[in-house]
């Protein structure tokens, strides 16, 4: 079964130039699925992306979440399917400096409310947890090192047990041996807990590890 | 209710982080609401004084018998010269009593009225202070102290005694401050009235009377209803002026037309006599009300542009909740909070200096010939000022907010995230 599926979706830029940035992009990914998107910078794979993630709602197609078409909902709705179903980490991993780690981690839980704090704050631990760094709770955002702001985002990614967790060159920032640990993370998710990922990156190693390379080029998938 | 809780802990974290420039705003706001606060206390205090100094001893209706020409001449009755043109030359009022006719009968009337709230009865007479071989023209006016003082707040300019000692003592005088300036008398001293007609009374100095207005205290004096009957030589029925005071000072034009038609004399309402008054405090109060304003609106703006600058440096913190599963309404709801914050804070503290200010003005020494009884400063505490001041600084920062807010609801999270 697909966690995510879309069908012939089309984009155009309309700055500053009219601009035919996607073209019919069909793709399907299935539960457990580990999959990497590559491409030359400027071809449409982060543009896609946020198109599959519904941040973006700004084309033509169709778009499923977990067998549940997306495409034509109302902002307030996606924004819930989104923190029930998609984890998201980013380049720069994107925390509220002022807050702390485990307030970070447990946002998109308490906006969702499907459990109480206390259930929440159990979880948010348990996730620090796994990704080691349990210790780093109490601390400020800022505080804390890139590869273990990285971390948290992954946390934060996975606090409200998504289907799919995305990324938008999750170790693009890092060094090796960081990234390293990022794969990991990601490998241990996709084959213990049946977690999808798609993951955008330009990392030739980090994509050769994973189940699927979907390459593009000039907004078409070659392969 | 979670989601505002949340909303809220999100506030409450950019607020405290950002302590500094959120005391800057919130004390823009506590400026103007104080000063707003103080300025009105104090404008008003002062017109109400200014009012009071006129109106309170004004009454609001003054009825007396004016001595003018008949309207209708014997001629105008006649059949015989009904119509021709009747011209009349040099026509001179008739002969009558200054004293109102029937004028205890009236009296009882008026007190019988549910509309007033009492009436006085005073007779005023010219008389000559003598002093030695000198005589000072001036004006006696027999009143009812303490009817008087409750009525038309006639305390409030009898200088270094009570009208209660006018009261006490039938034979004693209130004399005006300019005419014991004169004739260097003081309180306890004797002076001889003598009225037109040639009868002399020595009445004793019991308290100096001040208006503050210098002509009106070189010649008048008061004493009491029956010592002024005594001093013309007339019965107690012998009443020239009738002051009536009202419950409603608005209903005073038709009462007092009322009483010119019902009873044939002369009846002036406060409103007629006195309506420049009114004119000049209504100015005084929109241009205070006007500068005030224009110090909250002052006050918005510089929460305006704090706000506007936190919503630029949190541009990504935006993103970030709205990727999470944040809406945009979230998102404004979260930067109007902060803005009714500040408003809320700054108006508190403000609504607090502003009457800490108003009370520093209203215990600063504030002497004048004009008052006697006014020691200090007046203030008005009026609670309205008070719930004006705090709503308008809710409204303004609610607005100041509300446009940064909606920018902020609006930001597109991807522009942000992939603009990096």
């Amino acid at each position: 079964m697909s966690v995510l599926k879309s069908n012939n979706i089309n984009k155009y830029f309309h700055k500053p130039v009219e601009f035919h940035v996607l073209k019919d992009i069909s793709l399907n990914i299935d539960f457990g699925e580990f999959v990497s998107i590559m491409g030359k910078s400027g071809c449409g794979k982060s543009t896609l992306l946020y198109i599959l993630s519904t941040m973006d709602t700004d084309y033509t197609g169709d778009l499923y979440l977990s067998g549940e078409k997306v495409s034509g909902k109302k902002q307030r709705e996606l924004a819930v399917l989104r923190s029930k179903h998609i984890g998201f980490v980013f380049q720069f991993h994107y925390l509220l400096p002022e807050f702390t780690v485990l307030d970070n981690v447990m946002l998109p839980a308490r906006k969702l409310a499907l459990k109480s704090d206390k259930e929440i704050k159990k979880d948010a631990y348990e996730k620090l947890d796994l990704l080691g760094i349990k210790d780093q709770a109490l601390k400020k955002a800022s505080m804390i090192s890139g590869g273990q702001k990285q971390r948290v985002s992954i946390a934060r990614a996975l606090i409200n047990d998504p289907d799919i967790i995305m990324g938008d060159e999750p170790t693009g920032n890092l060094d090796s041996k960081n990234s390293e640990n990022v794969f990991n993370i990601f490998k241990d998710l996709s084959q213990e807990k049946n977690m999808s990922l798609l993951v955008v990156t330009h990392d030739k190693d980090f994509a050769d590890k994973t189940d699927r390379i979907i390459e593009m080029e000039d907004g078409v998938i070659i392969s | 209710m979670r989601n505002l809780k949340i909303i809220l802990s999100i506030t409450r974290t950019h607020l405290l982080t950002r302590f500094k420039q959120t005391s800057v705003a919130a004390l823009g706001v506590m400026f103007g609401i104080s000063t707003f606060i103080i300025m009105m206390g104090f404008m008003t205090g002062l017109n109400g004084l200014l009012d009071g100094l006129v109106l309170n001893r004004t009454p609001h209706i003054h009825i007396f018998n004016e001595i003018e020409p008949s309207d209708t001449q014997p001629i105008d009755k006649s059949e015989l010269f009904e119509n021709n043109f009747n011209v009349i030359k040099s026509i001179k009022p008739k002969v009558s009593l200054e004293k109102i006719h029937d004028a205890l009968p009236l009296i009882a009337n008026l007190k019988k009225d549910k509309m007033v709230k009492g009436v006085t009865s005073q007779t005023s007479a010219m008389a000559f202070y003598v002093a030695g071989s000198i005589q000072f023209n001036g004006s006696i006016r027999g009143i009812n102290p303490s009817e008087e003082a409750k009525l038309f707040n006639f305390g409030d300019y009898v200088v270094g005694s009570t009208t209660k000692e006018l009261t006490k003592n039938k034979n004693g005088i209130l004399l005006g401050a300019g005419v014991a300036k004169k004739m260097s008398l003081s309180i306890g001293d004797k002076v001889n009235i003598m009225a037109s007609n040639g009868t002399s009374l020595p009445l004793k100095v019991v308290g100096l009377y001040q208006s503050g207005l210098s002509e009106v205290d070189n010649v008048q004096s008061y004493v009491n209803l029956s010592t002024a009957q005594k001093l013309l030589g007339k019965g107690r029925n012998y009443i020239t002026d009738i002051n009536v005071k009202l419950y409603d000072l608005n209903k005073s034009p038709t009462i007092a037309e009322n009483i010119e038609r019902n009873y044939n004399l002369s009846a002036v309402d406060i409103q007629t006599a006195n309506a420049q008054f009114d004119t000049g405090s209504e100015i005084r109060n929109l241009i205070t009300y006007a500068v005030s304003i224009t110090l909250l609106i002052v006050a918005g703006f510089g929460i305006y542009n704090i706000l506007n600058m936190l919503i630029y440096e949190k541009m990504n913190d935006i993103a970030i909740l709205k990727a999470v599963g944040f809406t945009g309404a979230d998102v404004k709801r979260i930067f109007i909070s902060q803005a009714l914050i500040i408003g809320l804070v700054g108006g508190i503290i403000g609504l607090l200096v502003g009457y800490l200010g108003s009370l520093a003005i209203d215990m600063t020494s504030f002497e004048t010939e004009a008052l006697p009884t006014i020691k200090t400063y007046p203030i008005n505490y009026d609670p309205m000022f008070y719930i004006i001041a705090i709503v308008f600084a809710v409204i303004s920062t609610f607005l100041a907010g509300y446009l940064p807010a909606r920018k902020a609801e609006n930001i597109d999270p991807v522009e942000i995230i992939r603009g990096q």
